[in-house]
């Protein structure tokens, strides 16, 4: 059984639709991350599932319960909030026992499971701080000790990382991926970032213009993305406009590629995946390096042509801006999408 | 909203709207009809005649007149003082900023007593009685601060690097403040000329004090003639024609998009900085002036309190509890400082109880929803003091309600001025309360009810309180309404000063100063624990 189902949301602000037929099933003790840009309606239906927003049709199961009419306190999930939303009123063992107090736990027991908590997200011993003292990958934290303490069987995590910087974030990221692994609860987190959307999820849902584009393993999202829209969405720039002939062949700027199983004919958006882009010296494609860019310790380069859109790939150490290049393309790494 | 929400909005604005209802709608109301009506039939003949004769022409005129040029010589003096405390970072200067505050806090009748203290008879500025320059200065004395606070606050708030990016991009410091900085300024600079326009527009204690039998707004007319010609049309009348006349002008404000700066803007980091070489001198002339302005009334008026026929003594306050003793009209002042006491405790919990009421109601409309309910909520703001105890006067007066001699109408009058003023407090600081606590505290299982008590309640303790010291010290300084209704047994403290002063004799003089002195340090005390207590911004000041 699935901890979560959403089934057929759809919500409209005023007249603008924001959310339309979103069905996504989580399961037990999974994560996954709910991966859109701004405007893609993801935190509406992460605030839809906790309880703190209506759909306009369609609900929401937890457990296989429907809890669509039940109020955000009524729904035991845990939601941790992008800008923290810590109590400045109450010290962090406050905020930690808050949702303990609610669900009428005695003071005695609060404070031994406040404090274990506080353990598991690394902060053993802070309760009597003050929240506005913590750095911010602290209060992240108390803001996810503070989701985990009533012990929910979902939490939700809103764009949980979009305020730390980059080196905090990495190593944020590894301990949530744990700390969840360890508590067996179920998560669902909204994210922009493609990254941090695969480090964290065994899933990512991609939301895009309110409709799920793709549910899939990180990897499978990365690598067979389900439409142009998601590939730019994760990353990829080598996408341009093709065509599947009925034998089987794909046309489009960069060439002419045997497609094993074309899974239509017809108008297609193709993507050029940059590890299949090499440099050879009987390759089809001449062109001139226009740019070098570093990620992830590794050195790409935009190589452009006179005749094909620009291709992104892994440069050669030696190479410089303007040099002339021959490329080939595996065609093992060409993926076809709908456009 | 949703049905259940909406009810729970209403039954939070009945008690506001009721107190208002009694309290303000029904005597303002049966003001406007005394004015227009005549045994029973519309007569507006008589309307017409009171806006024509020159009487009312001359005091329409010298109201307008003196309140325009009193908002523009507090914003030109107290600019600097905006700069000082918007961009310079020099010691003392959070001790500055509090000093600031204390005229603006004073009950009018203090100040105007202030100033008969600086202009004594034997003085060197007694050319200077019952002029209009002397109801300007103090004026001035009196909203300073607006002026100063509000545009310095705004002023912080203004990110210094865009006059520096105006300044690289070749304009001069003169201009890069005109281009720049001047137009950011505009929106608080508007709101606190607007404030401090009402405010001398709509003065009564200050002028009647200090004006004489010459010089008078069309408050102390109002007061004038029902007190002395007991002519409850005229004043009805005139009270109409200041109420337009205040309800244009906040109109115009609206609709100018005229917002006072927030309060919530903050910067981050500091941006204040020491000042530069000749802005050393221009900080010395703002402390300099801003020190005689301020410290000059308030020194002589303390100084005059023990300055008897004998020497320095405290004569004029021993005479508080014995004075009057016997005669049937005056009330020992001692007993005055009881009833003020007494009456501002009522009239503050009164006001904190319906006035953050009205906020939270306020706050569940929504900032789009709420216009048109805080506009009315703002009304007694604009409505004078005079003509909210006029409105008491003659309508509060017969069955079904007689409140004539009831001990709840100078509170309730009270409370009705101080509402706008809790409502401007609270009402920012709720909607400070970022929604993602409520939505953190209802995620984690508290109610909505609970999530008011655990989160939203706790978080307005500071402002409540802060709200609370100001009402009381409104309440204590109350003068223009309570004149009308406080029963000649039961004077409060400013009523007695008044009425002190209306008194032949050094005697008499001597414990208006004495009374004002105590009334002085009555209304610092309650400004101070103010301070101390929260960071909040008084009445959104």
């Amino acid at each position: 059984m699935s901890a979560v189902a959403i089934v057929g949301v759809s919500k409209s602000f005023g007249s603008v639709p924001v959310l339309d037929d979103v069905s996504l099933e989580i399961r037990d003790g999974s994560t996954v991350s709910l991966l859109g840009p701004s405007g893609s309606g993801k935190s509406t239906l992460l605030r839809i599932v906790a309880g703190l927003e209506r759909a306009d049709s369609g609900g929401v199961l937890i457990d296989g319960v429907d809890v669509t009419a039940r109020p955000a306190h009524d729904r035991g999930v845990g939601v941790v909030f992008q800008d923290q939303a810590l109590f400045p009123h109450l010290d962090v063992g406050g905020n930690v026992a808050y949702g303990l107090r609610m669900a009428g736990v005695v003071r005695a027991s609060r404070s031994g499971r406040v404090a274990e908590v506080l353990a598991a997200v690394g902060l053993p011993g802070y309760e009597a701080r003050d929240p506005a003292t913590l750095s911010g990958g602290e209060a992240q934290r108390v803001a996810l000790a503070r989701a985990l303490a009533p012990s929910p069987r979902v939490v939700l995590l809103d764009e949980p990382l979009a305020a730390l910087d980059q080196l905090l974030r990495e190593r944020l990221l590894l301990e949530l991926r744990s700390i969840f692994d360890a508590l067996g609860v179920t998560v669902v987190a909204v994210t922009h970032d493609p990254t941090e959307a695969g480090a964290l999820g065994q899933q990512v849902a991609v939301l895009l213009d309110g409709r799920i584009a793709q549910v899939d393993d990180p990897g499978e999202v990365l690598a067979r993305p389900a439409s142009a829209a998601v590939a730019g969405l994760v990353g990829h720039r080598n996408v341009a406009e093709g065509v599947v002939s009925a034998d089987g062949y794909l046309s489009c700027a960069w060439g002419r590629f045997s497609l094993d199983d074309a899974p239509v004919v017809g108008q297609v958006a193709v993507l050029v995946r940059p590890d299949g882009v090499t440099p050879t010296d009987d390759g089809s494609l001449t062109g001139n390096v226009t740019g070098r860019v570093f990620r992830g310790g590794s050195a790409f380069a935009v190589v452009e042509g006179e005749s094909w859109p620009a291709l992104d790939m892994r440069a050669d150490p030696a190479w410089r801006v303007g040099d002339a290049v021959r490329l080939s393309i595996d065609p093992s790494a060409v993926h076809v999408m709908a456009r | 909203m949703t049905g259940s929400r909406r009810l729970v909005t209403a039954a939070v604005f009945a008690a506001p709207l009721a107190f208002l209802a009694v309290f303000f709608a029904v005597p303002a109301g049966t003001l406007v009809l005394t004015g227009l009506r005549d045994g029973g039939t519309w007569d507006l003949g008589a309307v017409a005649d009171v806006l024509t004769s020159s009487s009312t022409r001359r005091v329409a005129w010298f109201t307008l007149w003196q309140a325009t040029v009193s908002t523009l010589a507090t914003v030109v003096l107290a600019l600097p003082a905006a700069w000082l405390l918007g961009r310079l970072r020099v010691p003392g200067r959070s001790l500055f900023s509090a000093v600031l505050v204390v005229p603006f806090v004073l009950p009018t009748v203090v100040v105007g007593t202030a100033f008969l203290a600086v202009l004594r008879p034997d003085g060197p500025l007694a050319d200077l009685r019952q002029t209009a320059t002397a109801v300007i200065v103090a004026h001035v004395f009196f909203n300073y601060a607006v002026v100063a606070r509000t545009v310095g606050a705004a002023w912080l708030a203004i990110d210094p690097s865009t006059e520096e990016a105006a300044r690289t991009l070749g304009a001069s410091p003169w201009t890069a403040f005109r281009t720049v900085t001047l137009p950011q300024l505009r929106p608080a600079l508007a709101g606190a000329a607007s404030i401090v326009f009402l405010f001398t527009f709509t003065s009564f204690g200050v002028v009647k004090i200090l004006g004489g039998p010459r010089i008078a707004t069309i408050e102390v007319e109002i007061h004038r003639v029902t007190t002395e010609l007991l002519d409850l049309r005229v004043a009805a009348v005139l009270s109409l024609l200041q109420l337009s006349a205040v309800v244009a002008a906040l109109m115009l404000y609206r609709r100018a998009g005229v917002r006072r700066g927030s309060g919530a803007i903050r910067a981050g980091r500091s941006t204040l900085r020491r000042p530069r070489g000749a802005e050393w001198g221009v900080v010395g002339a703002t402390v300099v002036s801003a020190g005689v302005l301020l410290g000059v009334p308030i020194g002589s008026l303390v100084w005059r309190s023990f300055d008897t026929a004998d020497g320095l003594g405290l004569a004029y306050y021993r005479a508080l509890d014995t004075v009057g003793r016997g005669s049937v009209a005056f009330v020992p002042p001692t007993e005055a400082i009881h009833n003020s006491l007494l009456f501002a405790f009522a009239a503050a919990t009164t006001a904190l109880v319906v006035g953050g009421l009205a906020a939270v109601g306020l706050h569940r409309l929504g900032r789009r929803a709420r216009g048109f309910a805080d506009s009315s909520l703002m009304l007694p703001l604009g409505t004078s003091a005079v003509t909210v105890g006029l409105g008491f006067l003659i309508a509060l007066d017969e069955p079904p309600l007689d409140l004539r001699t009831s001990p709840i109408l100078i509170p309730a009058a009270q409370a009705v001025i101080a509402i706008p003023f809790v409502v401007r407090t609270v009402l920012p600081a709720l909607d400070a309360v970022p929604s993602r606590l409520r939505d953190a505290a209802a995620s984690l299982g508290a109610s909505p009810w609970r999530v008011w008590t655990s989160v939203d309640l706790r978080l307005l303790r500071r402002p409540a309180l802060v709200a609370y010291g100001f009402a009381f010290a409104i309440s204590l300084g109350e003068f223009g309404a309570t004149v009308f209704i406080a029963r000649a047994d039961a004077p409060t403290v400013p009523v007695a000063i008044f009425r002190a002063l209306g008194q032949p004799g050094a005697i008499n003089v001597g414990q208006a100063m004495a009374l004002s002195t105590i009334l002085l340090v009555m209304t610092t005390l309650v400004m101070l624990v103010v301070d101390r207590v929260g960071d909040a911004r008084v009445g959104g000041f």
